[in-house]
């Protein structure tokens, strides 16, 4: 058994930078690079790619990235977790075979592929024996929004990667799989962990969560004494240094930017944080009020102490469905009076819309400048503002009210109070809301599927 | 004195459908008890009054010198059924740093915050 591994976190989401993945190979040692590709509702995204195109449905930055990197992954025994198979996981190792082929590397590798999590197909199945898959939120049940849903996909853990590696693969790609069994599976697959080993398959977890966001852990979005964080244009994404007792060391490649210190991995510990005790995911429930935390050299935080329980009897579910339009329209006055000009804006705006008999299930303004992200808690604007955006935000079901409320804000520079600009963009653009939906399904009900290909 | 938890903490926020989770992290360990006593459910709600429509949970992580609040109903609807400029909640760190906390004269002395 290895004495230690070094994962690498590659992308924070998917839209992170491009090279990063690639550096992470490139510019030190590692063992594993996992790249998390999917948001909450990234997977009806590729749903609706996958509708116009059967062969889409993935992270086509993925197979960009494997044409980058897979000859140096197979020279210096790099293996890749990535859950970068969308709804079209088959596809997507379609893809990376064939750029296998291109690159001379046909049949010098395997590749595992995981699926099992899309449960679209039986949605009304469940809902007939009694499955609501209620609503975590607002508990209604799922029937209510049936006729609308995009996507249904269960998050699988870190098992059926483990399962993949341990039968040889070296790029494994799964459909919706949790961001920490990315990072969890290879230790599990390299230390031959148990099952029920809660403390270190919690170890193994929160490693999964301090490298997940990408550089948010290595100095990005760090609010510690930002100004003194080193060459962020260069910054260094995480790398895990994980060792068999279930201890491990957060670090990145030396000669990066940013920093690896206590206060950037605690800023990252709490990130996206509920109960601190119960940390649920399908391989355990991690109680990050364990987790200690050392300086073991510069960039280097060791993390040890973590406990962990018995996996819940349930996974969650993703699910998306389609609510609606929305549409964004901005514009900016200047001083003098700034202010109060983009409030008569607004005032005028909404007279219009009024008038014109639009509805709306909600219609939103927020002065850019002045109060849009603190609101009352940024207290009173000063008149000598020099500039503020008009910010008016609509969403409802009908798309044709919400295409005519884009059609009012170029004209408010012509017609309502002066001294604005902002408008070269033209009218603003009409969105289809995808809203998320997450639900809970007991664990007998899936069967995540693995299959090994030779490359 | 009065102090602004700028001065004691640093923070970080994200989302969970329609709640934020803003976790509160004290800039030096001595700084954490204070925190636990003053920085309450409470305190908060009423700080971010307007902004969460529903009810402000707490955590204690003392291994961490942290909390975290999580601030129901505060981005209106979440994820993108929201229509704010923030609707992932990231800038609920910062607005939790503007609170101001009344700490005893020689509390304030003693944890070297008096100037």
């Amino acid at each position: 058994m290895k004495k230690s591994i070094r994962i690498a976190g590659g992308q924070g989401f998917w839209g992170d930078l491009p090279d990063a993945p690639v550096r992470q190979v490139e510019e030190g040692p590692i063992d594993y690079l996992m790249l998390d590709y999917l948001a909450e509702v990234t997977m009806s995204i590729m749903q609706k790619q996958r509708s116009r195109d059967p062969s889409a449905g993935y992270a086509k930055d993925f197979v960009g990235l494997m044409r980058q990197i897979l000859p140096a992954c197979i020279e210096k025994d790099i293996k890749v977790t990535a859950n970068a198979g969308g709804v079209n996981v088959e596809g997507c190792a379609a893809a990376v075979q064939s750029v296998a082929h291109e690159l001379g590397l046909a049949g010098k590798f395997r590749l595992g592929i995981v699926t099992g999590d899309d449960i679209m197909p039986r949605l009304d199945d469940f809902i007939a024996r009694g499955i609501e898959l209620r609503n975590m939120d607002t508990d209604e049940p799922l029937a209510t929004v049936r006729d609308r849903i995009q996507s249904a996909n269960v998050y699988l853990g870190a098992w059926p990667m483990v399962e993949a590696l341990n039968r040889g693969a070296r790029i494994v790609i799964t459909g919706r799989a949790t961001d920490t069994g990315l990072t969890l599976a290879p230790m599990i697959h390299e230390f031959g962990w148990a099952a029920d080993d809660w403390n270190r398959l919690a170890s193994g977890t929160i490693a999964g969560h301090i490298i997940e966001c990408g550089a948010q852990s290595s100095g990005g979005n760090c609010q510690y004494e930002w100004r003194s964080i080193p060459n962020l244009a260069n910054v260094g994404f995480p790398i895990i240094e994980a060792a068999p007792d279930g201890t491990f060391v957060v670090t990145k490649h030396k000669g990066t930017g940013g920093w690896v210190i206590i206060p950037s991995i605690k800023e990252q510990l709490v990130y996206e944080m509920g109960d601190p005790h119960e940390y649920l995911t399908p391989d355990c429930v991690a109680d990050f009020t364990t987790v200690q935390l050392e300086y073991e050299g510069t960039d280097r935080v060791r993390v040890f102490g973590i406990e962990g329980r018995p996996a819940t009897k349930f996974l969650k579910v993703s699910i998306s469905y389609s609510a609606g339009y929305k549409a964004v329209g901005t514009l900016v006055y200047s001083w003098p009076e700034a202010y109060e000009k983009a409030q008569a804006a607004d005032r005028i705006l909404r007279t219009r819309l009024d008038r014109l008999g639009l509805k709306f299930d909600q219609v939103l303004t927020e002065f850019v400048g002045v109060n849009a992200v603190h609101g009352p808690l940024a207290g009173a604007a000063s008149a000598e503002v020099p500039e503020v955006q008009l910010r008016v935000a609509v969403r409802g079901p009908n798309r044709a009210a919400v295409e005519r409320f884009t059609k009012e804000i170029a004209p408010l520079v012509l017609t309502g109070p002066p001294g604005v600009t902002g408008f070269a963009g033209g009218r603003p653009k009409v969105e289809e809301i995808v809203a998320y939906w997450p639900a809970l399904i007991p664990k007998e009900e899936i069967v995540p599927r693995v299959e090994i290909i030779e490359a | 004195m009065r102090i602004q938890l700028l001065k004691l903490a640093h923070a970080r926020s994200g989302d969970k459908g329609d709640t934020a989770n803003v976790g509160l992290i004290a800039l030096e360990d001595k700084y954490y008890p204070m925190l636990v006593r003053e920085v309450t459910v409470e305190r908060v709600k009423e700080h971010f009054r307007g902004i969460c429509k529903g009810k402000v949970e707490r955590f204690e992580l003392p291994n961490l010198g942290a909390l975290n609040f999580l601030l129901h109903e505060s981005l209106g609807g979440g994820g993108t059924l929201s229509l704010m400029t923030d609707a992932q909640g990231k800038t609920f760190s910062t607005a939790i740093l503007r609170m101001e906390i009344e700490l005893p004269d020689a509390e304030a002395q003693a944890l070297g915050l008096m100037i």
